[in-house]
């Protein structure tokens, strides 16, 4: 995982609450074997309609999604931090997450962070005035930059930790990587082993 | 003995805590999750793929090959399996798997193999699962593997990946519940109605956040088979996992197999197992309490496991429910059963019987429903399939004759896997269609869209495929 620090990129916006995780992406691309390549799948229904905002050319290669309050409600799927991590995002904005989704999230390197509803508004109008603005979100600071907008973002320390220092759950453990080396070394041989001695 | 050991007071642990213990490789503090080593991983087809793909994005190597073990289950089909698989995502999700078991080295065995089989009937097979380890696999009924001693549960497809990166898991301590079954069994009643009375009793999610651990003289009689039957479902208690403490029926089943510890590894190993079974006095965070003399062969009349009763009770009437919300589910569950409260439980006629799954599906079990149906034929218009849980279960049965009691009776003799367990190969139910089944799930459309399931243990299954309706060996006497 690619330590975070700050992150400048187009911002768009999602005008619609409770996005769940069913419409980020539909159950029927849980079924592929693979971990990376979903960008196709990602709020699938909507990107039908060609007025979607991520259909619109203004927000071509958008990698902040500001979007409206309880994002990523419903069954906990990895998927759908990894939808929005293959079409681009780096970022998603909300004045409040589903407690699921945004672990998943700082698992994966995905930014969810809260903003208050009003700096919602507040960016929504500036993306509305200047469609493709570029937003600066730096996680050292804890902001939010557009335009003449600052923003305060919010997110837990030991997130915010885990992105700065780019340890996904995987790279945490191998922090004890001596402990676990040890605890082998003292394993009875009597424990299964499934291949040969070699 | 030390003074200090004299200071210090004895803690008195359960199983469960037991086997923690010894396998903590970092304690967690403030609240962080400890981190626990897993001596054996189980991988197969459905689960695997991303966290392979995890891998292979960092760069990351499987760390301990000797501890991983894969097999080809749930997408296999249990009839020409010398033939391309016909379902796409069937057939990807095998080839990607053993694409990926070569590129890493992991050790698989595949359709055709005399190992190949349901993952949690291979284990047990191999001597690979035994007392006082830990077993994680990308299945909820990973639970099985508890009935040798183990903590074994189900894990999710980023710890299978992280297992597969660190042989570890980050978790928190569970809490334990103690399930004691004292008495004695009568004739026709089998482990598996030990556990769905179980279910029913503290329902689907009376065991949420808890390992069960099943004690009593009833449990101490069961053979490893019937104790596996008993963990595997513990899991549809909404448990995290279910254990027996290890006795000699564990040891016996255990010693000669083929991964099972030889010489002074085996010497040293039944010592340490012999210190595992909970101390007098442990403290369960709950308890519950099953007369096994009460028991009767039990039959699910609805679409979840904890909707069971008695074979010889009639189907029950939704307005008896005190519970709005037990009710309004029984109320469903009837409709998509198509059941009408009031009648005999043993009147209701079926489509099928599915004799197979990682419940019932091993040698005894075969053994079970073969002396059953020896020399009867099957009710007319039933169609009946016995799948054995791996392709050495079903060499056993054959060296035994098992397969020709049960073509001779009319039913089908199929391949290893898990077949009509789920909907996931080309066994299935069509619509409507009624099943008495030995598994472990009746959630609606679970063995097909629109499938009808009854959850029953092998006597109740054969029975039921001699006389066409719910019933169970007794019946057939009359
Ligand atoms: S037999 Fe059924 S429950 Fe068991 S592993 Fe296969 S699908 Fe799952």
């Amino acid at each position: 995982m690619e330590k975070f620090t700050t992150h400048t990129g187009i911002a768009a916006p999602l005008k619609r609450s409770n996005v769940d995780t069913d419409q980020i992406i539909p159950a029927v691309f849980l079924k592929r074997v693979t971990k990376t390549g979903f960008e196709d799948a990602l709020f699938h229904a909507w990107r039908q309609d060609p007025d979607f905002v991520l259909n619109q050319p203004a927000f071509h290669g958008a990698s902040v999604l500001v979007a409206g309050s309880d994002f990523g409600t419903g069954s906990s799927r990895e998927h759908a931090v990894w939808a929005l991590r293959d079409f681009g995002f780096q970022v998603v904005l909300s004045p409040r997450f589903a407690d699921i989704f945004r672990g998943n999230s700082g698992k994966q390197g995905l930014l969810a962070a809260t903003i208050s509803e009003e700096d919602l508004e507040r960016i929504w109008a500036e993306i509305d005035a200047n469609p493709g603005a570029r937003i600066t979100v730096d996680l050292q600071a804890r902001t939010a930059t557009i335009g003449g907008i600052q923003a305060d973002i919010g997110i837990d320390d030991y997130t915010r930790w885990r992105l700065l220092e780019g340890l996904d759950d995987i790279g945490l453990t191998l922090r004890n990587e001596d402990k676990i080396a040890q605890f082998e070394a003292r394993r009875e041989s009597w424990r299964p082993r499934t291949l040969p001695v070699q | 003995m030390t003074t200090d050991a004299i200071e210090t007071p004895v803690r008195l642990r359960t199983l469960a805590e037991k086997v923690w213990d010894d396998h903590l490789v970092v304690k967690g503090e403030n609240g962080e999750p400890d981190l626990i080593y897993i001596d054996l991983h189980l991988v197969h087809e459905v689960t695997s793929p991303q966290a392979f793909d995890g891998l292979r994005a960092e760069g990351r190597p499987l760390r301990r090959l000797d501890l991983t073990i894969a097999t080809e289950d749930h997408n296999t089909p249990t009839w020409d399996i010398d033939k391309p698989i016909a379902d796409l995502t069937s057939r990807t999700q095998i080839q990607t798997l053993r694409n990926n078991a070569a590129e890493f080295g992991v050790r698989l065995h595949s359709l055709g193999d005399a190992e190949q089989g349901i993952v949690h009937v291979v284990g047990p097979q191999l001597g690979l699962t035994m007392p006082g380890i830990t077993v994680v696999c990308g299945d909820s009924h990973t639970s099985t593997h508890g009935a040798f001693g183990a903590m074994a549960f189900g894990i999710g497809t980023s710890e299978v990946e992280h297992v597969m990166a660190t042989q570890t898991l980050p978790l928190k301590p569970f809490k334990t519940m103690a399930i004691n079954v004292d008495g004695t069994l009568r004739s026709g009643v089998t482990a598996k109605d030990i556990i769905l009375a179980v279910i029913a009793k503290i329902g689907t999610g009376g065991g949420q956040g808890y390992v069960l651990e099943f004690r009593g003289s009833a449990i101490r009689a069961l053979s490893m088979e019937g104790r596996m039957t008993i963990c595997n479902m513990s899991i549809e208690a909404g448990a995290r996992a279910g254990m027996v403490a290890p006795d000699e029926t564990t040891f016996a089943y255990l010693e000669g197999r083929q991964h099972a510890p030889k010489g002074q590894d085996w010497e040293d190993a039944v010592a340490y197992w012999r210190t595992l079974p909970s101390d007098e006095g442990a403290v369960f965070d709950a308890e519950v309490f099953i007369d096994a003399d009460e028991l009767e062969p039990f039959v699910t009349w609805g679409t979840n496991p904890g909707q069971g009763s008695s074979l010889s009770a009639s189907v029950p009437n939704p307005a008896d429910i005190a519970d709005p919300n037990e009710r309004a589910a029984a109320e469903r569950a009837l409709e998509y059963m198509a059941l009408t409260p009031g009648t005999p439980l043993k009147e209701v006629p079926v489509d099928a019987v599915f004799m197979g799954s990682c419940t019932n599906s091993r040698i005894e079990d075969l053994r079970a429903f073969a002396s059953v149906i020896q020399g009867k034929k099957k009710a007319d218009g039933v169609r009946v399939m016995v799948v054995p849980g791996s392709a050495r279960v079903r060499l056993e049965a054959e060296a035994e004759g098992l397969d020709k009691v049960i073509t001779d009776f009319g039913a089908e003799w199929r391949f290893a896997g898990c077949s009509m367990c789920l909907g996931m190969n080309p066994d299935q139910l069509a619509p409507g269609e009624r099943c008495a089944s030995t598994s472990n799930r009746n959630f609606e459309g679970r063995q097909g869209k629109g499938g009808r399931t009854h959850l029953v243990s092998p006597l109740v299954a054969a029975a039921t495929a001699i006389r066409g309706t719910l019933s169970s060996p007794s019946d057939l006497e009359v």
